[in-house]
């Protein structure tokens, strides 16, 4: 039944609005339900405030990847006030039917977690679901916990201001003894409103605010961001520009990962990886850099191509520290990976099993980890990539060991991939003028940062103006991913699996 | 007698942040990186000692006797004992029990300190580290117990005496081989050192020891340190002595042996710490457990 009611199509055009059919909230709910069953995930679930001749409603969007078809489907439905909640049958919604609750005052009815996802006020004057004052800025963290009663039990309470210079985040664990039997996760204090000050763009400062959404993944977002005005726009970048922002892209993995390895292994305490590791991600960083100035590649990717050319000096270099620093990383990642004691620390902490990953939507490296084929470079390929990625790294115990295992082979696909990308790299321009949005329309771009997919999806207004502008970064999804991670392990261990997911805060908080 | 201890308190006194220094820098050669200077543990006690104390409201005197005991303990115990070849200063029957449970009165101290913050975090470092020390107790008295065979006399004074190179030679060298891992094992325990601690971790959940002390700052944390750096060097003494039980006779040659010894179990505690990952945390009883039969073994064979 449901062949008239949603839309298929591939990334990297725009939808008109007008062919996405509006469905009613049964309609879209069955729908939903059915792709779910036939594999498909919910890459991203959004909603924008029409106004109606008898007031506000809100029309919700799910954009639904079917990763083996390469294709996403489209769902519209409109509601207002207070909809069914389908988290029960479809887990993977429940962060974005908060985000909605908090958004826009919506009331999803029988959703099992109703907290807020970021502690701000309403977008719309609307009450505010939790009853939080009017007028005053939540409070993150401000909500009920969820809470293990008993006379053995106790409440650590981590954060948001932690020993390490990282991201502020608030962790609750329920513990009986060193033993982890919950762990909820308070997030929200880095919001700072990146979705709405898209609204009314392209804005000339539009681009640096989305190589800050998470500022680990600044090419990521960037190339997500691009991809989805130039979907918008009916435009390609040039081939040259295409194959940069993949090298780009590799460099950017390459860099997190060594530096995620590096600090896998200084939370066991095996030093010499970890200083290794740590030098390394610097000179992959210094790389980046040498490209565009920007140690974290700032700059560089801009919409209708890239702002620097590697030319012929730069492609030397590149050769051959590629070559240095190859032997370099596979040498410290190799120790650590051959030492016993590391493993022990390793295997066996902090899994997920691949139907917890599958329902909770995971993505990313942390998706791979559990067995899940989830790599948007293999089955929604833009650019240079289509065609030209087939090996997807999968391992399939959802442990650190797994995490840290797809991060140690990723780590050494992308520098083949590099070497691949710089013999072929395409001559001509590296930037072609992008033309005005198409008015009225809807693009989705996916983009395989280092951690996972990020997607950003965008509706025009009539006049070709981004109305309503969406960015899911892979942390999103992932976090749930680590709370789960944790459920029966021990708490000594939770800095170990944290940093095996090592998710952003900022890309979560946006 | 007051020269005796007076020199036992200053070698104690002047050498103890020195094997500290010498393990940092060792693990820094392993990582390629040149490292902070042998003497920065030194330096660091300078600084905390010119800093301001900060107080929590919650807490009592309890909270500043903690590091006041951890570093009067260390010093009393060092009089029980012989460095090197320095004889013990204070020596009585009986004594290596008092040597034992002057460390539990620090540690009683400590945990108490540790618990008056009322911080979820200290208290689970507190309740990991009576735990893991009291699973370590054991294997130090078997441990001593073989020497007291060996010496037939119960004061630390005799247990480490010259007869100690003479055993080397004869029927109990395995014994001694055996509770010489043993001690090294509670050594690396009881000093919060890789593969049991991390004391260079930032993470509180993971911590033991460290973690009871992260609300003490400026002076009494200086104390915290230079006490658990004396405690590394009493402890070390016992390993040295049995390593390298040698007696030259003349004060200085002896004191030489003897920090040239402490630099030497310093450099391996380094080369272990660099060497291998931490254990999981149920993993370090199971270990503690397994050196207290060892050192039973060893003790069964010298009573046969």
């Amino acid at each position: 039944m449901n062949h008239a009611t949603l839309v298929r199509f591939r990334h990297g055009f725009g939808v008109p609005l007008a062919d996405i059919p509006q469905l009613s909230y049964d309609e879209f709910r069955e729908s939903l339900l059915e792709e779910v069953t036939a594999d498909a995930r919910v890459a991203a679930y959004f909603g924008r405030p029409v106004s109606q001749n008898n007031g506000e409603e809100i029309e919700i969007f799910a954009i639904l990847a079917h990763d083996w078809r390469g294709e996403l489907a489209l769902l519209r439905t409109r509601v207002s006030g207070s909809f069914p909640s389908l988290t029960l049958e479809c887990p993977q919604l429940h962060l974005f039917e908060r985000e909605l609750a908090e958004q826009f005052g919506l009331h999803p009815e029988g959703h099992p977690w109703l907290k807020p996802v970021r502690f701000h006020r309403p977008w719309l004057e609307v009450d505010d679901i939790w009853g939080r004052p009017q007028g005053e800025h939540p409070i993150p963290r401000d909500m009920e916990f969820y809470r293990v009663e008993g006379e053995e039990v106790h409440e650590v309470a981590v954060g948001p201001v932690h020993a390490g210079v990282i991201e502020p985040g608030h962790f609750r664990f329920q513990c009986h003894g060193e033993e982890v039997m919950h762990l909820e996760i308070s997030l929200g204090y880095q919001h700072r409103g990146i979705e709405q000050m898209l609204i009314g763009g392209p804005h000339p400062a539009a681009i640096y605010q989305v190589e800050a959404a998470a500022g680990d993944t600044s090419i990521g977002h960037a190339t997500a961001y691009s991809q989805l005005l130039e979907s918008l726009a009916y435009s390609a970048p040039p081939p040259r520009a295409q194959t940069i922002r993949a090298i780009a892209l590799e460099l950017e993995r390459l860099a997190n990962h060594v530096g995620d390895i590096g600090a896998l292994a200084g939370d066991v305490g095996f030093l010499p990886t970890a200083s290794f590791c740590g030098r390394l991600r610097g000179d992959y960083l210094n790389l980046t850099a040498e490209l565009c100035g920007s140690r974290f590649g700032r700059g560089l990717v801009r919409p209708g191509g890239v702002g620097f050319d590697l030319n012929g000096a730069l492609l030397q270099t590149f050769s051959t520290r590629l070559k240095g620093l190859e032997r370099d990383t596979r040498g410290a990642i190799d120790l650590c990976f051959d030492s016993p004691s590391v493993l022990a620390r390793f295997e066996g902490t902090g899994t997920v099993s691949t139907d917890d990953a599958e329902a909770l939507g995971l993505v990313g490296v942390a998706a791979r980890a559990c067995g899940l084929v989830r790599d948007s470079r293999l089955h929604h390929p833009l650019g240079s990539w289509a065609g030209g990625f087939d090996t997807p790294v999968i391992e399939l115990d959802g442990d650190v060991f797994a995490r840290s295992n797809i991060r140690r082979r990723e780590v050494y696909a992308s520098l083949e991939l590099i070497k691949q990308l710089l013999k072929r790299l395409p001559a001509g321009e590296i930037s072609s003028p992008l033309g005005s949005l198409a008015p009225d329309s809807l693009a989705v771009a996916l983009c395989e940062g280092w951690r996972g997919e990020v997607v950003h999806a965008a509706i025009t207004d009539s006049e070709g103006r981004i109305g309503r502008y969406k960015i899911v970064d892979p942390s999103f999804h992932n976090w749930s991913g680590l709370a789960m991670a944790l459920r029966g392990q021990q708490i000594s261990d939770f800095p170990l699996c944290n940093k095996s997911f090592n998710l952003s805060y900022c890309g979560f908080d946006l | 007698m007051i020269g005796r201890i007076a020199l036992q308190l200053a070698v104690l006194l002047i050498f103890a942040p020195l094997p500290l220094g010498v393990i940092n820098k060792t693990k820094a050669l392993f990582a390629g990186r040149i490292g902070p200077p042998v003497l920065q543990p030194y330096y660091d006690l300078g600084r905390l000692w010119r800093k301001g104390f900060v107080i929590s409201r919650t807490t009592t005197w309890v909270f500043l006797a903690g590091p006041v005991v951890g570093l009067v303990v260390p010093l009393l115990a060092a009089l029980l004992l012989p460095f090197g070849g320095l004889p013990a200063p204070i020596s009585f029957t009986g004594d290596l029990i008092l040597f034992v449970y002057l460390f539990g009165l620090s540690r009683f101290f400590t945990a108490a300190a540790a618990l008056d913050t009322g911080s979820s975090f200290e208290g689970m470092g507190a309740a990991r580290e009576v735990t893991f020390s009291c699973l370590a107790e054991p294997t130090l008295f078997f441990a001593l117990l073989v020497l007291a065979r060996g010496a037939k006399s119960l004061n630390l004074g005799s247990l480490f005496g010259s007869q100690l190179a003479g055993q080397w030679q004869g029927d109990a060298s395995a014994s001694l081989g055996l509770i010489l891992v043993c001690l090294f094992v509670v050594l690396l325990v009881e000093n919060s050192r890789i593969p049991f601690d991390d004391p260079n971790t930032h993470l509180e959940l993971t911590m033991i020891h460290e973690v009871m002390v992260l609300d003490h700052s400026g002076p009494a944390l200086g104390m915290v340190l230079y006490g658990a750096s004396m405690k590394l060097m009493v402890m070390g003494a016992l390993l040295v002595r049995i390593a390298l039980p040698i007696q030259t006779g003349s004060i200085l040659l002896d004191l030489l042996v003897f920090l040239a010894g402490l630099l030497t179990l310093a450099v391996l505690i380094g080369v272990v710490e660099s060497t291998m990952a931490r254990l999981q945390l149920p993993r370090v009883p199971q270990v503690l457990v397994g050196t207290t039969l060892i050192s039973i073994f060893a003790l069964v064979l010298v009573l046969r």
